[in-house]
């Protein structure tokens, strides 16, 4: 073994990487960009107070599944939010709350279109699966870095991280989704004479709709499972809390802020399958 | 009669090594063979035919017959390999994306097997689509489609959604759909075969009566015999992805063309137990020996016939007596009735076999009287009663 040389790997990466960071205009529009949205939505959730936004929540869990009448939801919601606010994480759980719905945004906006190319185009989509599945498996700290690298420290290479990690479901199920329609849908559409935008946003997307949302449930709670890894880049939040527990050997600090991201995560998901549920057509 | 619809050596070839294909194809070698060296399959080979305008074209075969694949070339929801697909003189493999889209929207529309509703979409939503698609603005395609919903007879259904509704319902829908954009060719892909016996027997019933109003040109596929006999004004038989037959329900009947399709005719092929006397109908007679020109004219209106049969007190078969004649004698105060009986009108025996006469059914005139030992007229054969109760209908007999 010693007598072949080692594959400069690392260097290659390396320069690939400072080649890239010299595009720096171009890095820092989408720090803005993406900074932006972040700003937004912690301006919205700062400008709440604390009860009302506990109401809007409830409220709009009550109404989502005011057909199901799954109230012990709500008793869960309203004890896990009380929660929160008492070990003083409402502001952290924010924060984590921003990360994750921008991401899961531009995980949206990103993949589901790469989704539909997918189901449209054989050649992108056997290009795409390898690397779905590089996105998936590389472990996440390793985006950290050229994150850095690229955006600076703070929420935005945390976002960065998160929507590599986590954009995978929504382009696969987004992908799968659309070619679940069954054959003779898309036929009749076409024999109708639509157009390929026709099919797609009269018949495909439609008929994709619940598999797509499983998706974007799927990219959330995946962006969610980021939210310590990105705080070690300065991303701010209930991540930040438990990476902090960690160096001090905090194990009672850690789990307080642990259950609080438990909180959030059984929260997000009820309501996005909630979301999904009403949007299915009645049978 | 004009040819709406021309196919001008049409073929379909899949997989991969298509030009290889195409050549051994010319050289006449067989799809198993194809298939072998080349690796393609043939769908369809070198397909010609032609369908008249306002005709029900039906397209028979089983399984693998490449009937499927013949109905989708006809759209290009299947591109084909080469050949010609005319409407109205219009090439439809030539025409660009663009063009092509015109051509569906406008002059054709499709029925499915499984219905192919959109079950996102209500039942007005669904048969409107085809309207949608084309940019007709809401009220009035709206309106068109609760026309065509009337049409296929569903009242009340518009909001409901596909999966509330039977099969048979559905099936309305998926014709509704069709009728509602107006186009003048009707593609039904084995449109009844989803459905129960009974609810099958209805939708063609249904179809025919449609047709008599609509005069559409409609190319139905099918793998059911009785179905293509009681539908189709034409049928073609497909075999390996070649045009074995084509021809009249009678045709087919009566001249198979070769062992593939006597076969197909076997399995319903009720012409072989069937005998004279399972499809006789009563007949309207009058009796010679006491009856005169005016009795024989009043039955002929009371049962709206142009002939009747003679016989005399024995009930002994003598002839048919026609209106033209009798209505002459009655003019000339002539009560002579026997002076105008046809006396050379053909007989067979109860006990004759169906498929011993089919022929001379299908080219005499006039119907076939049924006579025992004795020559007692038993009851009359007409055309239409031989193929329904071949087709596995019933003979419907006026009293």
């Amino acid at each position: 073994m010693n007598n072949i040389p080692q594959l400069p790997v690392s260097s290659w990466i390396d320069k690939f990487v400072d080649w890239l960071v010299s595009f720096e205009g171009f890095f820092n529009g989408v720090t803005n960009f993406i900074g932006g949205i972040i700003n937004g939505f912690q301006w919205v959730f700062d400008i709440l107070p604390i009860w009302l936004f506990m109401l809007i929540i409830l409220g709009a869990t009550y109404w989502l599944n005011r057909k199901t009448k799954h109230w012990t939801l709500l008793i869960f919601e309203a004890i896990g939010l009380l929660y929160i606010w008492n070990q003083g994480f409402w502001r952290d759980m924010t924060q984590t709350l921003t990360l994750v719905l921008t991401s899961s945004l531009i995980a949206l906006v990103i993949g589901v279109p790469l989704g539909i190319w997918m189901a449209k185009s054989k050649v992108f989509a056997v290009i795409n699966k390898p690397i779905l599945d590089f996105m998936q498996t590389m472990p996440a700290f390793v985006y950290l870095i050229p994150a850095v690298a690229f955006f600076g420290i703070g929420m935005v290479p945390g976002v960065i991280a998160s929507v590599i990690f986590a954009m995978p479901p929504t382009v696969r199920m987004t992908n799968l989704g659309i070619r679940q329609v069954p054959n003779d849908l898309t036929e009749a559409a076409d024999s109708y004479g639509s157009t390929g935008w026709q099919k797609l946003f009269k018949v495909q997307l439609p008929l994709a709709k619940s598999t797509l949302m499983a998706g974007v449930n799927q990219s959330m709670m995946l962006s969610l499972s980021m939210v310590v890894i990105a705080s070690m880049i300065g991303a701010m939040g209930l991540g930040n809390k438990v990476y902090f527990a960690v160096g001090r050997n905090d194990a009672g600090g850690g789990f307080a802020a642990g259950l609080a991201i438990v909180i959030l995560a059984i929260i997000l998901d009820r309501i996005t399958q909630a979301i999904n549920r009403n949007k299915v057509p009645k049978s | 009669m004009t040819a709406k619809l021309q196919v001008q050596h049409l073929t379909k070839i899949f997989g991969r090594r298509i030009p290889k294909a195409e050549e051994l194809l010319k050289q006449g070698k067989s799809k198993a063979e194809i298939l072998k060296t080349a690796g393609a399959t043939v769908g369809v080979n070198d397909a010609n035919f032609e369908v008249n305008d306002g005709e029900i074209f039906v397209i028979m075969g089983l399984s693998g017959s490449g009937k499927s694949t013949m109905i989708r070339m006809i759209n290009r929801l299947i591109e084909p390999t080469s050949g010609k697909v005319l409407i109205d003189g219009e090439n439809l493999t030539d025409l660009s994306k663009k063009e092509l889209l015109d051509v569906r929207r406008n002059k054709m529309s499709m029925v499915f097997q499984n219905f192919a509703l959109f079950p996102n979409r209500t039942i007005i939503e669904n048969t409107a689509y085809g309207l949608e698609i084309k940019g007709v603005d809401k009220d009035e395609r709206l309106k068109k489609a609760h026309d065509a919903l009337e049409l296929v007879g569903l009242h009340g259904y518009d909001d409901q959604y596909p999966t509330q509704l039977s099969g048979g319902m559905q099936q309305r829908v998926g014709l509704a759909r069709a009728l509602a954009t107006d186009s003048e060719i009707l593609l039904m892909d084995e449109a009844f075969s989803a459905l129960d016996p009974l609810n099958r027997k209805d939708m063609q019933d249904e179809l025919l009566d449609l047709q008599e109003n609509l005069h559409k040109t409609i190319v139905f596929i099918s793998h059911d015999l009785n179905e293509a006999l009681r539908i189709g004004d034409r049928i073609m038989i497909m075999k390996d992805g070649v045009i074995v037959q084509t021809g009249t329900p009678e045709e087919i009947l009566t001249q198979p063309a070769d062992e593939y399709v006597e076969k197909f005719i076997e399995d319903v092929d009720r012409t072989k137990v069937l005998t004279a006397s399972n499809v006789m109908i009563r007949p309207t007679f009058v009796n010679i020996d006491k009856d005169g020109p005016r009795i024989a004219m009043r039955r002929m209106r009371e049962n709206e016939i142009s002939s009747v049969y003679v016989v005399n007190s024995k009930r002994e078969f003598v002839g048919v007596a026609d209106a033209d004649h009798v209505m002459g004698l009655i003019k000339q105060k002539n009560p002579d009735l026997m002076s105008v009986v046809q006396k050379d009108v053909p007989t067979t025996g109860p006990d004759t076999p169906i498929t011993e006469i089919m022929e001379k059914i299908s080219q005499t005139p006039i119907p076939f009287a049924v006579v025992d030992d004795q020559k007692h007229l038993l009851g009359i054969i007409i055309r239409g009663a031989v193929l329904g109760a071949i087709s596995g209908n019933e003979v419907t007999e006026d009293e």
